[in-house]
Order: structure tokens, then C-alpha cells, then sequence
């Protein structure tokens, strides 16, 4: 899954609550400010609501939420990054951005084995930088799987 | 500068094969889809060469190579006919209309450009 | 290659357009109604697709197209009569080509004995039997015939070895008049070998005599070449029939004494006559310029008439059809309208946006700024309408497919269907255009196979075998309505109500409207196809095309009457794109719902609101108890139930013309608004429709009514005989 050569890539790190992240940079379109969104019915905790972004409706997923953290209460200074997911392009609420790492591919370790069902979902690798800990995550599972949700 | 080709199909697939034949032979195409077309684009090109289909709406090519002869400005211009049929009868009412000469389709891109040539100066 | 390739690609398009264009058109000469301009259009839409695969050397597409072809030809020169048999094979002949454009686009085979079967029916309409086959049989090879390219010697080569040809030439007038010239033919010699040329100009009269469009001067060449002889007949190809030419082959070694002068001298010559020639052209004046080709046409006449005649006559045509006022049109990248569309909409949505900012900083409305900002709107709605023109289409496109498919089930069913069209060119927004094909099909389908009996049935009911499907379409307040209406025998409604009590959907001693019992096959799991293929009700898979066309906002309804047939209506928005919609609030959410639902809106007042039992509640509009449906609460965004007495009810009519209330906390206005996907980066939401953005850039959400009121009523217990009852 991952591979151990040294070509270099590019992650940009967040923080949701105590603990650190990162997706490929190439994935994420911008970075904004949190704007209250559309709340869409019968939808799953994690899925914020909608918002216009420049003329597209724009999903967004609370990181948290959907990683299984408590959720904050949105405020100004949590950001959207947005993200290009397939086809589609979401918005990651998340408690803020810390950092653009460049690292080799071999400096990331494969996922622990306590992990958790999120974990796998998820979590593609971690990384340790200076100490901290950061998951790479992947963006497939976002989004909510297309079979209905119950209401 | 690259001598202009006009042709005159009504047939979209026709068109692009002319056009794509006729480039990488250098030449710069014009295009029109029928003979009444043809004529309202020669109001503001004067071609080397005009193709011209036989079979097309409005105004068919009989009438756009008989139209282009009867005009001071433009009869001197070389008349190639594309025609399916290879047979003489076709062949002959082109040439009766006015038609310098003749392409059989399906037409091998070398014989086009072969063609124009031995019509233009 | 890649070139070669799009090429194609545009080639199988165009073969869509042509078959269509071929159905059309022989449709209309089973009618009866075909012109000349028709059969013409027909035979074209054969040609073009018989060229397009000869270039592509689709062989077994070609052959077929050209046997075809040629029974055509017989029709439009009037030797074969287009009666109903002849024009059966031609149909059945049409459905075979289109089979075979998809087989050679496909790369597949089509049974070659379909084909053989449908080449010798078309043979034998040909008058003349077994000649004409002969003759096709020749003319075929043809196309077997790749042309192959001479390949011309370009090199210098002073010394050629081969054989000597002797060649006189003497252009007529003609020649020059149809831009041919002599000094591109030897120009072309040349390049064949080694070539002498003497010039006789003793013909050439005193300068004041000269006629700038005769032709004066005679050639004698001598061309030593290793190409044979073909290849310099080839050179006189266009000017043979326009000159005097004598070819003779001679010893290589022997000596052209008869070539007076040097090629030198000869061009010299040329060149003058060329220079005199251009410098008197415009001096030329119009009368004499049509002489040379009155002399041609009266020359063609003494050796045949008929020909002549045919130019004449054409002649007078093509004229007429030159000033024929055909609108003029251009061929434009989707991709483009629909980014200009796009553009459109954006527009809308700022111009709101700043109509909002600017009433927010405090200008009155009928202030300088308003007045201007009123104009702005007035544009841009203009700007919107026109945009949205471009792309809209006739359902033609989508009809065309149709009698094709009407002859597939009739054979397949065994019933004799006459397919009547109406309104085909109808406009709606491509949006729409893309997705009605499939509702359409399946309707179609089902008329035949369940509609209409068979003919033995219909006559022992006194109805003509012949069974009549019309399908038609027209605009009605803002939406397309598309019928399908058949003559059959209607829905079996006793059939139809056992089997719905049977499957539970209905109590067995249920009391309903004529109405409600057609409706019930509109109810998912009333029917299978197999079950009810075999009795005269209808159903088959109708719950899954009534939910394709709600998916699109849009409603589907069946009138039925018992031995006369039945009809099933589809009304749709003309767009995709836009739509005029009523804004409220539910909730703390802003919420539109599209006015084309909506009747009316009233406050509810205490006295007409009654309680149902299970939390369900209804409305007395005018001594009728309408279905009263929380919004808030169906949606979710709220989890008690909503006052109706400090609350406004919004009366909209689903298919089928029943009513319900939808309860919203309050109305904000109407506006049209910009259709946002919420599929394209989300999913489908249940209830919602659509996105929307507003002035204030924030998004709302456009409420599928239809689904939000069946929704409620799974929910509920409230049952349709209770409310026929209360009614």
C-alpha cells in the first residue's frame, strides 16, 4: 500500500482537538475560513450542511465528526480546506491548519496495530516529525457511502 | 502564403476529411455546407481551387459550378467535382456544368492533392 | 491517425442524423405527404452514409447503402410508385442501415441474412429485374476499388528510357472556360518524362480579331516516358473532351521531326497567349461571357436531349431554391453554451446579491441606484431567457426514435399499430431533451403491449384491426406535456382494484374514484410484468417511470376510459436549469418551493384544522379536508409539531391532481432561481430536489414536493378512501 521509495512528496498537516493530520497537498484546492452552511435533512451527524463556493454547492464534512472525536462548535477561527475527492469536491472542517510538510516516502510508517475501525477507514500511515505524531489520512470514505441513510 | 482550398460538401464527415487531407497537403481550407453556401463564402474568398459536392440540399453542385461560371469574378477558378459514381453520366453533366474535373470518392488523399495540383497554377 | 479517428467519430454522428432524417423522411411518404424536396432529402441522408463508409472502407455498410440507394433513385425518378409495400421494405431497409452504422460503429456483425434477405426484396422493387441487378453488380465494383495515387517521377532526369509518344492537342474554348489550362497540362507531361513541345500558332487571328475567351493555338508534343499510356491520358483527363487529342506511341529511338521549336519557345508562346489573355479579361463584357456555355448546352443538345432538359430544368430549381429563406444557423460547441449558461446563472445570482446589498445600505426602492439596479434585473433575466433559447431543442430528436420502436413491439406483440405524431417541434431545454427518451420508451412500450388488444380482439369489438397510438407534445403554462394516448380497451379497473387488495396495497373493501383505482398502478409493487402481461390492465415497471420523471420535477398522470383506451400525460419543466419558485422559511432554513406545484397559500384558521390520529392532520379548503403536511417535521429540521395558526399553508397539487397543504413558518417572496446540483459533489438528498443560491450567497434548498408529500403519507396511516370518503 505504501511505497518505500525515496521520491518526496508534499503533506499539509492540521489539528482536529489534541491530535495532528495530513493529506496529500495535491488533493486540497483552497483554504477558507469557516461560513455557516446549509444544514441538509436527514443526513449523517459528521455532513455540516452545504455552501456556495463560487457558484458550486460545496458538502462539508466535519473532520472530527466523521474520524469520531467529539465535534466542536464551529467558530471563526476553524477553516475549510477544500479538497478534490474523485470526482467531487468537498469541504474538511477542521480545527486549524499547522503546517506543509515535504517528506520522503519512507518516512512514512505503517498504521500502528491498536487501530481502531476509524483507523483503518482512514489512516494510510503515520509520520514522526520533531516529535509529534501526524496520520496520513486518505479522503476516499469521506463523504457518506451512496446506500440510504436511515432517517 | 498557403494556397486556399473552398469545398463544398454537405456532408459533415465529408467536410473533416477534406479539411484534414487538404491541411497536411498545406493548403488553408474554407468550408461550405451546400451550393447556395458556397456562394455567399465566395463573396469574401477568392479560392485557388473549389471542391465541390454533387448531391446537396438548396442548391446542388450543378448549380453552384454553373452559378460560379456565370460570375466575372470568379469563373476562372478551377472546378474539381467530387463524385461517388464513377460512371460517365455523372461525370459528363459535371463537365457539361462547368467542372474542371473530378475526384471518385472514396478519395485516397494523395490522389486529392494530386488532382488540385494539375489544376492549379 | 488520431485525426483519422475523430474524423470517424463524426462520421457515426452525422450517420444518427442522416437515419433519423431517413426515417423522417419515408415516414412522410407512407403518409402519403412526401414531396419532391423529401424523396431527395431520403435518398441524400443513403448517399451520405454509402460515402462516408466507402471512405472508411466499411464494406458490408457500403453495399447494402447502395442497393438501397438505388431502389430510392427509382422512387425519386418516379419509375418505382412508393406504395405501402414498397415503402414497408424501405422502412425495414432503414432499420437495417441504422443496424449496421451501430454494427460497423461497434465493431460487431450483423446476421448477414438479414441483409441478403432485405438486398433481394429491394431488388426486386427495381424495375428491371434481373438487369438492374446486373448493373448494380457492376457499379459495386467500384467500390471495391481502391484509388491508387500515380506515383510522378519529380527528379530531373534528362535521359529516360521507355517508349516515345507523339501527341497533338488542340484545347477548344471550352476548356479555358471551365479553368482548365494548357499550361498546366504540360506542365503535368513534364513531369512524366522528357517532353518536346512545338507551339502552331497560324490559327491565332490579328489582335483586334482575337476573342479572349477563344482558343487558337494547336501543340504537338513529344513526351519519352516509362509510364505508359494511361498515365498521359490520365494528364487529359479533365481536357480531353474539350480539345482535339491524338496520342501515338513511336520508337524510343526515332527523332520528332515534326517538333518545330523548343519547349522554350513553347512556354514563351504560352505565356503570352496567358498575359494577352488575363490583361483583355476585364475588358470582357457580360454579354459575351455566357456565349461560350449557350454554345456548349446547344452542341450538348444535338448529341442529347434529354440531359440538357434535366440542366435547364434544374437550372430554374436551383434559382428558386437559392432565394428559398432556409434560417440560417451555426453549429456551436456544447461545452460552450453550456459554460456560457453557467455564466448566466452566475450573473443572476450576483445580481440578486447586490439587489440585497443595495436595499441593505439603505436605498429606497424607486432611488436612482434601484431604478438602475431594476434595469440591470430586467437584463439579465432577458440575458437568461436568450442563453437558455440557444440550447433548447425540438422533441423531434427524441420522436424520431419512436416509430422505429413501434414496430418492434407491434412485431414482437403481434399487433398492428399506426404511430400518429403531433407537435414534434416542440422546444425544451436540452437539460430535459437528454432524459425523456427513457420515460417516453417505456410509455410507448406499454401502450402496444398493454394498451392495445389484439387484432382479432379489437374487431370482435367492432374497432378497426389497426390499433392507434398518438403521441404528442405541446407547452402548457410554462411545462411540456407530452401524451401518449392509445385507442385500446382502458384499464380493467375491477382487474386492476382485486389485484391491489390482493397485494395489500388497498383494504379489500376500500371505496374508490375511477381515478384513484387508475392510479393504483402508478403504486411500486402493484405489478410485475409478467403478471400482468397476460391481462388487458396495465402497469408494467409504470412505478419506476413515474419516479424517473419526478426525479425531474415533473408529474405523470393516466386518464383512462373503459373500450376507448387510455392516456398517459407527462408534464415536465422546460428547464433544468432554472426554475420560478416561492421562498420560505421553515424552521430558521430558507426553503423553496417551485411555484408550478402551488395553487395558493392561506393562513390556516382554527376551525378548519382537525386532528386524524397518529400525530396527522388536515385542512378544510372549500368542504374539502386536504392533507396537512408539517414541513419542518417531514424534513427533520424540527422535532415538535408546528402551530398552524402562527403559520402559512401553501394548497400544491401533485400528479394526479390531488392536493395537500405544506405548513411553513413564514413566506419570504418569489424569485426565479438557478438550479445547483447537489448530486454533482454531494449525493441525492430525499426530499430535496435541488440547490439553489440566493442574493445573500448562502444556499437554499429547493423541496421536491411531490416526494416530501408521499414521504408524509408512508409515515402517517392516512388512507385514500377515508379522504374520498370525506370529499
Amino acid at each position: 500500500m505504501i511505497k518505500h521509495d525515496n521520491s518526496s512528496r508534499e503533506l499539509i498537516a492540521f489539528r482536529i482537538g489534541e491530535q495532528e493530520f495530513c493529506v496529500d497537498i495535491m488533493s486540497v484546492r483552497e483554504i477558507r475560513g469557516w461560513a455557516p452552511a446549509t444544514v441538509l435533512p436527514k443526513s449523517p451527524p459528521y455532513v455540516r450542511g452545504v455552501i456556495n463556493l463560487r457558484g458550486a454547492i460545496l458538502p462539508i464534512v466535519d473532520l472530527a465528526a466523521r474520524l469520531g472525536f467529539q465535534p466542536p462548535e464551529p467558530t471563526v477561527r476553524h477553516v475549510i480546506m477544500v479538497a478534490q475527492v474523485g470526482s467531487q469536491v468537498v469541504g474538511l472542517l477542521v480545527d486549524a491548519v499547522s503546517d506543509i510538510l515535504s517528506v520522503t516516502d519512507d518516512a512514512i510508517k505503517p498504521t500502528p496495530d491498536v487501530a481502531s475501525d476509524m483507523a483503518k477507514t482512514f489512516v494510510r500511515g503515520v509520520l514522526a516529525i520533531e516529535g509529534r505524531m501526524i496520520s496520513l489520512i486518505a479522503l476516499d470514505n469521506v463523504l457518506p457511502a451512496l446506500e440510504p441513510i436511515a432517517a | 502564403m498557403s494556397a486556399t482550398i473552398l469545398t463544398v460538401d454537405d456532408s459533415r464527415t465529408m467536410r473533416e476529411m477534406l479539411k484534414l487531407a487538404l491541411t497536411q497537403a498545406g493548403y488553408r481550407v474554407i468550408q461550405a455546407e451546400d451550393g447556395v453556401h458556397g456562394l455567399e463564402v465566395l463573396k469574401g474568398e477568392t479560392p485557388r481551387v473549389i471542391v465541390t459536392d454533387i448531391n446537396m440540399p438548396r442548391m446542388d453542385g450543378f448549380g453552384f459550378i454553373e452559378h460560379v461560371r456565370a460570375d466575372e469574378t470568379y469563373r476562372g477558378i478551377p472546378i474539381l467535382v467530387l463524385t461517388t459514381e464513377s460512371d460517365a453520366e455523372k461525370k459528363d453533366r459535371a463537365r457539361r456544368a462547368g467542372a474542371t474535373g473530378w475526384i471518385v470518392k472514396p478519395f485516397d488523399p494523395a490522389k486529392l492533392v494530386d488532382a488540385i495540383r494539375r489544376v492549379s497554377a | 491517425m488520431d485525426a483519422m479517428a475523430a474524423v470517424k467519430q463524426t462520421f457515426f454522428q452525422e450517420c444518427e442524423e442522416q437515419l433519423a432524417e431517413l426515417e423522417t423522411g419515408l415516414l412522410a411518404m407512407e403518409r402519403g405527404e412526401a414531396e419532391s424536396d423529401t424523396v431527395n432529402a431520403v435518398f441524400r441522408a443513403v448517399h451520405s452514409i454509402k460515402g462516408g463508409a466507402g471512405a472508411f472502407s466499411l464494406g458490408d455498410l457500403v453495399q447494402f447503402a447502395h442497393v438501397f440507394e438505388t431502389t430510392l433513385d427509382h422512387v425519386r425518378n418516379g419509375a418505382l410508385e412508393p406504395t405501402a409495400d414498397v415503402m414497408a421494405v424501405m422502412l425495414r431497409a432503414a432499420d437495417l442501415l441504422a443496424d449496421l452504422v451501430a454494427a460497423a460503429r461497434d465493431g460487431h456483425a450483423v446476421d448477414s441474412g438479414r441483409s441478403e434477405v432485405l438486398v433481394a426484396e429491394l431488388t426486386a422493387l427495381s424495375p428491371g429485374g434481373a438487369d438492374a441487378s446486373a448493373e448494380e453488380e457492376d457499379d459495386m465494383s467500384d467500390f471495391s476499388f481502391t484509388p491508387v495515387s500515380v506515383a510522378f517521377d519529380f527528379s530531373d532526369t534528362p535521359a529516360v528510357a521507355g517508349r516515345s509518344y507523339t501527341i497533338t492537342f488542340k484545347p477548344r474554348p471550352e476548356l479555358y472556360a471551365k479553368g482548365n489550362e494548357t499550361a498546366l497540362v504540360l506542365r503535368e507531361l513534364e513531369r512524366l518524362g522528357q517532353l518536346e513541345t512545338s507551339c502552331d500558332a497560324s490559327g491565332l487571328p490579328q489582335l483586334a480579331e482575337l476573342d479572349p475567351e477563344g482558343a487558337y493555338l494547336e501543340w504537338t508534343m513529344r513526351l519519352t516516358t516509362e509510364k505508359g499510356e494511361d498515365a498521359i491520358r490520365e494528364v487529359f483527363e479533365f481536357v480531353e473532351w474539350d480539345s482535339s487529342l491524338t496520342i501515338q506511341a513511336s520508337d524510343a529511338d526515332g527523332d520528332a521531326d515534326s517538333g518545330a521549336g523548343s519547349t522554350e519557345d513553347a512556354f514563351a508562346a504560352l505565356l503570352r497567349s496567358i498575359q494577352a489573355d488575363e490583361t483583355s479579361l476585364p475588358a470582357t463584357t457580360a454579354d459575351i461571357i455566357p456565349l461560350p456555355l449557350a454554345e456548349e448546352r446547344e452542341a450538348v443538345a444535338e448529341i442529347d436531349a434529354q440531359p440538357a432538359k434535366a440542366v435547364a430544368a434544374r437550372n430554374g430549381e436551383g434559382g428558386a431554391n437559392a432565394n428559398a429563406g432556409a434560417p440560417q444557423t451555426i453549429r456551436a460547441d456544447l461545452e460552450r453554451v453550456d459554460r456560457l449558461i453557467d455564466l448566466v446563472g452566475e450573473l443572476v445570482i450576483n445580481q440578486a446579491m447586490l439587489s440585497q446589498r443595495v436595499m441593505e445600505a439603505g436605498h429606497v426602492p424607486g432611488s436612482a441606484v434601484a431604478l438602475g439596479l431594476d434595469e440591470l434585473e430586467h437584463l439579465t433575466r432577458e440575458i437568461q431567457d436568450c442563453v437558455m433559447a440557444i440550447r433548447a431543442q425540438a422533441v423531434k430528436s427524441v420522436f424520431q426514435r419512436i416509430p422505429r420502436l413501434v414496430r418492434e413491439v407491434a412485431g414482437m406483440t403481434g399487433k398492428q399499430v399506426r404511430l400518429i405524431t403531433d407537435g414534434e417541434g416542440t422546444e425544451v431545454d436540452k437539460t430535459v431533451i437528454d432524459r425523456l427518451n427513457d420515460p417516453l420508451t417505456h410509455m410507448i412500450r406499454n401502450a402496444i403491449d398493454h394498451g392495445l388488444e389484439k387484432p382479432e380482439v379489437r374487431v370482435a369489438a367492432g374497432k378497426p384491426a389497426e390499433g392507434v397510438v398518438r403521441l404528442s407534445a405541446m407547452h402548457r403554462s410554462g411545462r411540456i406535456v407530452i401524451e401518449v394516448a392509445d385507442d385500446g380497451a382502458g384499464i380493467n379497473r375491477s382487474r386492476v382494484k382485486a389485484i391491489a387488495a390482493e397485494k395489500g396495497l388497498i383494504a379489500a373493501d376500500a371505496v374508490l374514484s375511477d381515478e384513484e383505482i387508475d392510479n393504483l398502478i402508478f403504486l411500486p409493487g402493484f405489478s410485475t410484468a409478467s403478471e400482468v402481461s397476460n391481462i388487458s390492465g396495465r402497469g408494467v415497471g409504470m412505478d419506476v417511470v413515474k419516479r424517473s420523471i419526478q426525479s425531474l420535477g415533473g408529474r405523470l398522470s393516466i386518464t383512462s376510459r373503459p373500450g376507448k383506451g387510455s392516456t398517459f400525460t407527462m408534464s415536465l419543466p422546460l428547464t433544468l436549469a432554472v426554475l420560478d419558485g416561492m421562498v420560505v422559511t421553515v424552521a430558521d432554513q430558507t426553503l423553496v418551493v417551485p411555484l408550478t406545484a402551488i395553487i395558493e397559500t392561506l393562513q390556516p384558521k382554527a376551525a378548519d384544522v382537525h386532528g386524524l390520529g397518529g400525530g396527522a392532520r388536515v385542512i378544510a379548503i372549500r368542504d374539502t379536508f386536504t392533507p396537512l403536511i408539517d414541513v419542518g417535521r417531514e424534513l427533520g429540521f424540527r422535532t415538535t409539531a408546528t402551530d398552524p395558526l402562527a403559520a402559512v399553508a401553501i394548497l400544491v397539487e401533485t400528479e394526479g391532481g390531488r392536493r395537500s397543504a405544506l405548513l411553513v413558518d413564514t413566506i419570504q417572496g418569489q424569485r426565479q432561481v438557478v438550479i445547483k446540483s447537489l448530486e454533482s459533489n454531494y449525493r441525492h438528498v430525499p426530499g430535496i430536489a435541488a440547490a439553489t443560491i440566493l442574493g445573500d450567497g448562502r444556499v437554499a434548498l429547493i423541496i421536491d414536493v411531490d416526494t416530501v408529500i408521499a414521504n408524509s403519507q408512508s409515515d402517517a396511516t392516512i388512507l385514500e378512501p377515508v379522504l374520498a370518503a370525506a370529499g
